[in-house]
């Protein structure tokens, strides 16, 4: 027993910490970036050391290193927090520097693009961050500056020109300002769909709260909505809004057509209702009983018992209502591509089209840190409503 | 002074409340007890309309309750309940600003409304004001919530289980603080309360509620000595009716000249506290602060109907 005491300390493990360097060791050992003699052909792998020589060497080893820290239970979490950081920042930088090394001197035409080996890397080290986060507990207000350091961060690398020569940049510099539009169409799409079904979706809860009758009714039918798949819906709105725009007179003049921006908004904005409708339903019945019953009982007439006690209730419940839509419908625009309603879907089908992977990546990354950002946000923002309510205390 | 004349709400084919009329004098407090479903929480909320009566009428110092729309009527009555009933997202001072905001009073008259409140209740305004109903204890949430009845001075306050909540010790000083407080105000208050002995502490007059009925409205002796139906008697208890009784008088009363050893008695406790000073210290009198004594002998017939404290 006193002989096996020490030895089992020595081989105390972190779990997720095992994972994560077998994740992206595994990495390591694929190659890191894919070169191609242009944008269709196949192409070759190129590890660390293959595309760096030395450095390469170098990068390879530090890299391990970070990721073999992690491995016993004892590494302290902020020392997990900083290397996992390092680990991201020195994948994306290698990224860059393989790039500018393997692309020939004024070939605008060959695409080095990241291969399976920056994926791992850079999954392994994404989750020990957040691994990392999880451990430390931060306080808000620190929470919200790391995130807004994380976005600047992207920003300050994105414009330095460090990740010029990779594929997905090519992409984008040969499409600035169609990029910026339709990022701007996104987010169109995203923030107008959700305001539609804000604006429509908490009078019909609050209406469907007053009147019960009318609950199993409509959430019934934004259920069987929220049941079609989102080709098909968009590929509803075609002939029904084409038809409409068609036969009412002043719709196609008000912009309703079958294909474009608009039954890209009108399909969002159907998906978006449930949520929106039933969180408010959700969040009004859990107002306590004798809030509402004091508030009747202390002379507020039924506007001033909504407006100023149950509205004022749901707020956290309807906020995670906007959190799971605008996600959700980050995500859906991207289909929005499919029938003409940009946003960044049109690069994604372009380079579906096109055998691109390039183009569609330059769709699909924007989407996803869109959504990341935006998912983080408004988790936050609720955390701390319900912090200073007391909920759970 | 509010009368209920033949006040009755039925639900369907049920009657929650039948035929019931009683009259609450001005700066008197009616204690309506009752077991769960005898009607005296529907009684109560017909009196400031969050149940609309059936048949009968409510009148406030003369007023017909059902000439003024419902939620006027309701910000000049005082209205607390069980388990507080706080708005979880407004602090102390915004709760207790309730109604004097619904009455647009200005803001330098409100605050100096919700500060004298806090005094009142002895919650120091500068600790209490900007905290949240959470950051409370359970007797401190119960006393903001007295507060906001209160706040802007209603003649009338209906209360419904409002120390329900509460542990055994803080209910008592919590009953002890409101008899103090509607003594000062001189505000009519209307309680409603399962519990026998939190209606004989706190009842000018005591209701007893049974399946709708309102079997009997009298005084808190009248009550014990000369109970109205088998039902009242069984809810008073046979076994404390002495000792409810002596609680009802205070040692003033009862003192009479001479002296007694020992350490004396304040002439404003309880007939019930004396006896109990008396058999734990094994002493046959009491001398009273300031003058005279308390026999064994007279507690003895005061805890008998029709004893020494029948008409004080």
């Amino acid at each position: 027993m006193a002989a096996a005491a020490p030895a089992r300390a020595r081989v105390t493990l972190s779990r997720p910490g095992v994972l994560f360097a077998a994740i992206g060791l595994a990495g390591l050992a694929l190659p890191l970036v894919q070169f191609r003699a242009n944008r269709i052909v196949a192409g070759e792998g190129a590890s660390l050391p293959g595309a760096l020589g030395g450095w390469g060497w170098i990068a390879a080893a530090a890299l391990a290193a970070a990721l073999l820290v992690g491995v016993p239970a004892r590494t302290p979490a902020r020392l997990r927090l900083a290397l996992a950081l390092g680990g991201v920042l020195v994948t994306v930088a290698a990224l860059g520097a393989s790039a500018g090394a393997l692309t020939p001197p004024g070939d605008r035409i060959a695409r080095v693009s990241p291969s399976a080996g920056f994926w791992l890397l850079g999954l392994a080290f994404a989750l020990a961050v957040a691994d990392a986060l999880a451990r430390i507990g931060l306080a808000f207000r620190q929470r919200w500056a790391l995130l807004a350091g994380a976005v600047a961060v992207v920003a300050l690398v994105l414009g330095s020109g460090l990740l010029d020569d990779v594929s997905v940049m090519r992409e984008y510099q040969a499409r600035r300002d169609v990029f910026a539009r339709e990022a701007g169409r996104h987010l169109l799409l995203a923030f107008g769909s959700l305001g539609a079904a804000l604006a429509v979706g908490l009078p019909l809860g609050i209406a469907i709260h007053q009147v019960p009758r009318l609950r199993a009714g409509v959430l019934g039918g934004l259920n069987i909505v929220q049941t079609i798949p989102s080709l098909a819906l968009f590929g509803i709105m075609i002939p029904l809004f084409g038809w409409v725009a068609a036969t009412v007179p002043g719709a196609a003049a008000a912009g309703v057509a079958g294909i474009g921006a608009f039954p890209a908004l009108v399909a969002l904005f159907l998906y978006s209702l449930l949520p929106v409708v039933s969180n408010m339903v959700v969040g009004l019945s859990a107002v306590p009983h004798g809030a509402r019953d004091a508030a009747v009982g202390l002379g507020m007439t039924r506007a001033q018992v909504l407006a100023q006690v149950m509205i004022p209730l749901t707020l956290p419940v309807v906020l995670a209502a906007v959190r799971i839509v605008l996600v959700q419908n980050i995500g859906l625009a991207v289909i929005a591509g499919l029938i003409g309603g940009g946003g960044f879907g049109s690069f994604v089908f372009q380079g579906l089209n096109q055998t691109a992977m390039d183009l569609v990546l330059l769709g699909t990354l924007p989407t996803i840190a869109l959504a990341l950002v935006s998912g983080i946000a408004l988790d936050l923002l609720v955390a701390q409503l319900d912090g200073r309510r007391g909920r759970g205390t | 002074m509010i009368e209920i004349e033949h006040l009755t709400r039925r639900y369907g084919d049920r009657t929650v409340v039948r035929d019931v009329s009683l009259t609450v004098g001005r700066g008197q407090i009616a204690a309506l007890v009752g077991t769960s479903g005898s009607g005296k929480t529907t009684l109560l909320r017909m009196i400031n309309r969050l149940v609309q009566p059936t048949a009968g009428r409510v009148l406030i110092d003369g007023t017909d309750t059902a000439t003024v729309p419902a939620h006027l009527l309701r910000r000049r009555i005082g209205y607390a309940i069980q388990g507080h009933g706080l708005f979880p997202h407004r602090t102390v001072a915004q709760n207790i600003a309730t109604v004097p905001r619904l009455l647009g009073w200005d803001a330098a008259r409100i605050r100096a409304r919700v500060d004298e409140l806090l005094d009142l209740f002895q919650l120091p305004p500068v600790e209490f004001r900007d905290r949240l109903p959470h950051q409370l204890s359970g007797g401190q949430q119960q006393r903001v919530g007295v507060s906001r009845a209160l706040a802007a001075r209603p003649d009338l306050l209906l209360m419904d289980e409002p120390f329900g909540a509460l542990d055994p010790v803080i209910r008592a000083s919590a009953q002890a603080d409101l008899r103090r407080i509607q003594r000062e105000l001189g505000t009519t208050l209307v309680i409603v309360t399962h519990d026998i002995d939190e209606a004989m502490a706190l009842g000018d007059r005591i209701g007893v509620m049974d399946q709708g009925l309102l079997l009997q409205y009298a005084p808190p002796r009248a009550i014990l000595t000369d109970p109205a139906t088998p039902f009242v008697a069984r809810l008073i208890g046979t076994d404390q009716r002495p000792f409810h009784l002596l609680s009802l008088s205070r040692v003033a009363d009862l003192a009479t000249p001479g002296t007694a050893d020992g350490p004396p008695v304040a002439p404003d406790a309880s007939l019930r506290d004396a006896l109990a000073l008396c058999l734990w210290s094994g002493r046959g009198a009491l001398p009273v602060q300031g003058g005279g004594v308390v026999t064994l002998e007279a507690l003895r017939r005061a805890a008998r109907p029709g004893g020494a404290g029948a008409d004080p």
